[in-house]
């Protein structure tokens, strides 16, 4: 019988600590297929963040350093100046990189690091039990907005594609998400192209991913694949912002 | 040999780092260490390093992080408010095992303080400084020659144990110029089986400080005590006049070199008061000084600050019945070799008559 489907070499065979209906296994997957893809497993370092994606250095097959929260951008940084001819990329999640690593994602932006950001955004912090996040939207209830997240008091979900596309710095910027398989594989384009941005040495890329989390949205992984639809998409449109295909 | 050249304590600490060959340094603005990476900035290109005026004193920490992980050697310099801001980055590095070279050319505190030369640092430095429980080496220079040659050296020791060295300076050592003669750095080779240069050929490696199974912290943190209690090897320190010594004064960095000339008077004037200065800030010359006070009981501490390394000289001389005597002086003034002069005398008269 023909092999039609397998695990891509760039990952792990273990099982995963992720919650029925997390999306970051997709994502992992999708990053790990253009591992293969473009041949660089061997030449990758990963830069793992903290929340829930920090044991991506357990599912990667590849050297990994872990950096503290918020700070992946500068490690990154630190290992690609150091080694210019290796992959770099880090994975955040929305607390991580828009909240307390902000001004981190920013000025590696805007000094054009040769790296790749993998953004996953699902409006909520995971690890610690579901509090606000900066992209929480308007209404969204968290344990730390338990009557839903004021825009009054608590600010606006934060648009990081779009704040970071201004900036001069930055070479490729886009929005996926992978709640169908239509959104799926056009997220797997944007991040070939987030990829081969980092290998022809054009700059930095950035792909940020909507992504679900049911567990502390409270909801079955039905419903929080469709909720990426119905409420995350329309504020947080798909597609590519800057630097699309070559 | 090679000729004398009259260098600014800062750039001195620049180019050992040089020639100890770190090729990349990243940093952030404040005074008064300003002349570090300034003189990297314009002499590490020519070299082929890379320099980097990093966004915050957090993003250098952690691009230091990033560069030492690779193998590369790698520093940052900063003072005293941003070394606080530095801590957490410190402690990851403990944490991971990850080299790099931290320069504190401190200023005085608390807060924004000012930026006379100040010891308030000594306790932030000695003690780790972050959260967790883990150790820098601590080198404190006490002239413009050693700020170059404790410099070459704080990037062995970084290699040797994968930890990170701070070199400990202040104000005033990172402002004055002095005659320095530079020497050739012999290199040395530290095993690189533990750095992050892509999957080729081998397993994958992991740098991290995150341990979450039963029983594996506290493993982690023992084998890291064990490597701490190991680096007592590293101990260095200076003495002078101790023949005879009745008082012995004890002080590192900025207000040893002062009390050199201090001393000399005491003994001009026929006071039998010796010199002890630690160059190692961690691992303290517990043993030595102990050593040291079963001939001598009277002890000095003298600080540019209220009274932190006296803790230390305490924990080394203080079981017995040994005298502990302090002059500190909180930043906003340095002390003459006058002034220091009188506070010895002092204690001197009390002590010994």
């Amino acid at each position: 019988m023909k092999q039609t489907f397998k695990r891509p070499k760039a990952l792990v065979d273990i099982p995963s600590h992720f919650c029925p209906g997390c999306h970051h296994g997709i994502i992992h997957r999708l990053v790990a297929e253009c591992i293969d893809l473009y041949g660089v497993r061997e030449k990758t370092i990963g830069v793992a963040s903290v929340g829930c994606s920090v044991f991506l250095y357990d599912y990667f097959n590849a050297d990994v350093v872990e950096a503290p929260h918020g700070r992946a951008p500068a490690v990154a940084t630190g290992v690609k100046r150091a080694r210019p001819d290796n992959f770099v990329f880090t994975y955040q999640g929305d607390g991580d990189l828009a909240a307390i690593g902000t001004a981190e994602i920013i000025h590696a932006a805007n000094r054009g690091e040769q790296i790749t950001v993998i953004f996953v955004n699902n409006t909520v912090f995971g690890m610690t039990g579901g509090q606000m996040a900066p992209t929480t939207m308007s209404g969204q209830e968290t344990t730390t907005t338990p009557f839903g997240r004021d825009l009054k008091t608590n600010g606006f979900p934060i648009k990081m594609s779009e704040l970071l596309t201004e900036l001069p710095g930055s070479t490729f910027v886009a929005r996926a998400a992978v709640n169908n398989s239509k959104n799926l594989m056009k997220a797997k384009k944007l991040l070939k192209r987030a990829f081969e941005v980092q290998i022809n040495g054009e700059g930095f890329s950035f792909v940020e991913f909507l992504s679900a989390c049911p567990t502390n949205w409270k909801m079955t992984p039905k419903q929080a694949t469709e909720r990426v639809q119905e409420e995350m998409i329309p504020y947080f449109p798909l597609g590519v912002f800057k630097g699309g295909q070559e | 040999m090679a000729e004398a050249e009259f260098i600014k304590g800062n750039e001195a600490i620049a180019m050992g780092a040089i020639e100890a060959g770190c090729r990349f340094y990243f940093g952030y603005p404040i005074t008064p260490q300003n002349d570090i990476p300034e003189y990297m900035s314009r002499h590490l290109p020519d070299v082929g390093g890379t320099f980097i005026q990093a966004e915050s004193e957090i993003a250098s920490i952690n691009m230091l992080l990033g560069a030492s992980s690779t193998g590369a050697r790698a520093m940052t310099s900063s003072s005293s408010p941003g070394i606080s801001l530095k801590q957490e980055g410190i402690s990851y590095m403990c944490g991971s095992q990850i080299p790099g070279v931290i320069v504190n050319m401190s200023r005085s505190g608390p807060g924004l303080g000012g930026i006379d030369p100040s010891q308030g640092d000594y306790f932030q430095a000695t003690r780790g400084g972050g959260h967790g429980d883990y150790r820098t080496i601590v080198l404190a220079p006490h002239s413009v020659q050693e700020n170059y040659d404790l410099t070459m050296k704080a990037f062995d020791l970084a290699d040797k144990y994968r930890n990170p060295v701070l070199i400990l300076g202040d104000a005033l050592l990172g402002q004055m110029k002095e005659p320095i003669r530079r020497r050739k750095y012999r290199k040395k080779e530290f095993p690189k089986d533990w750095t992050m240069t892509g999957a080729k050929g081998r397993e994958k490696r992991l740098i991290k400080s995150l341990y979450l199974s039963e029983g594996e912290l506290t493993d982690h943190n023992w084998m890291l005590n064990k490597k701490y209690q190991s680096m007592k090897r590293e101990i260095m320190f200076e003495t002078q006049f101790m023949e005879g010594a009745k008082l012995v004064v004890v002080a590192f960095g900025s207000v040893a070199r002062i009390l050199k000339s201090t001393v000399q008077m005491a003994r001009d004037r026929g006071m039998k008061v010796g010199l002890f200065r630690p160059i190692t800030l961690f691992p303290f010359p517990y043993a030595a000084l102990d050593k040291i006070s079963h001939s001598i009981k009277n002890f000095m501490a003298l600080e540019l600050n209220t009274g932190q390394m006296l803790e230390d000289l305490k924990l080394s001389v203080g079981h017995k019945k040994n005298q502990v005597d302090f002059y500190g002086r909180p930043p906003g003034s340095i002390p003459s070799p006058d002034e220091l002069f009188n506070e010895i005398k002092k204690i001197y008269k009390k002590r010994i008559g």
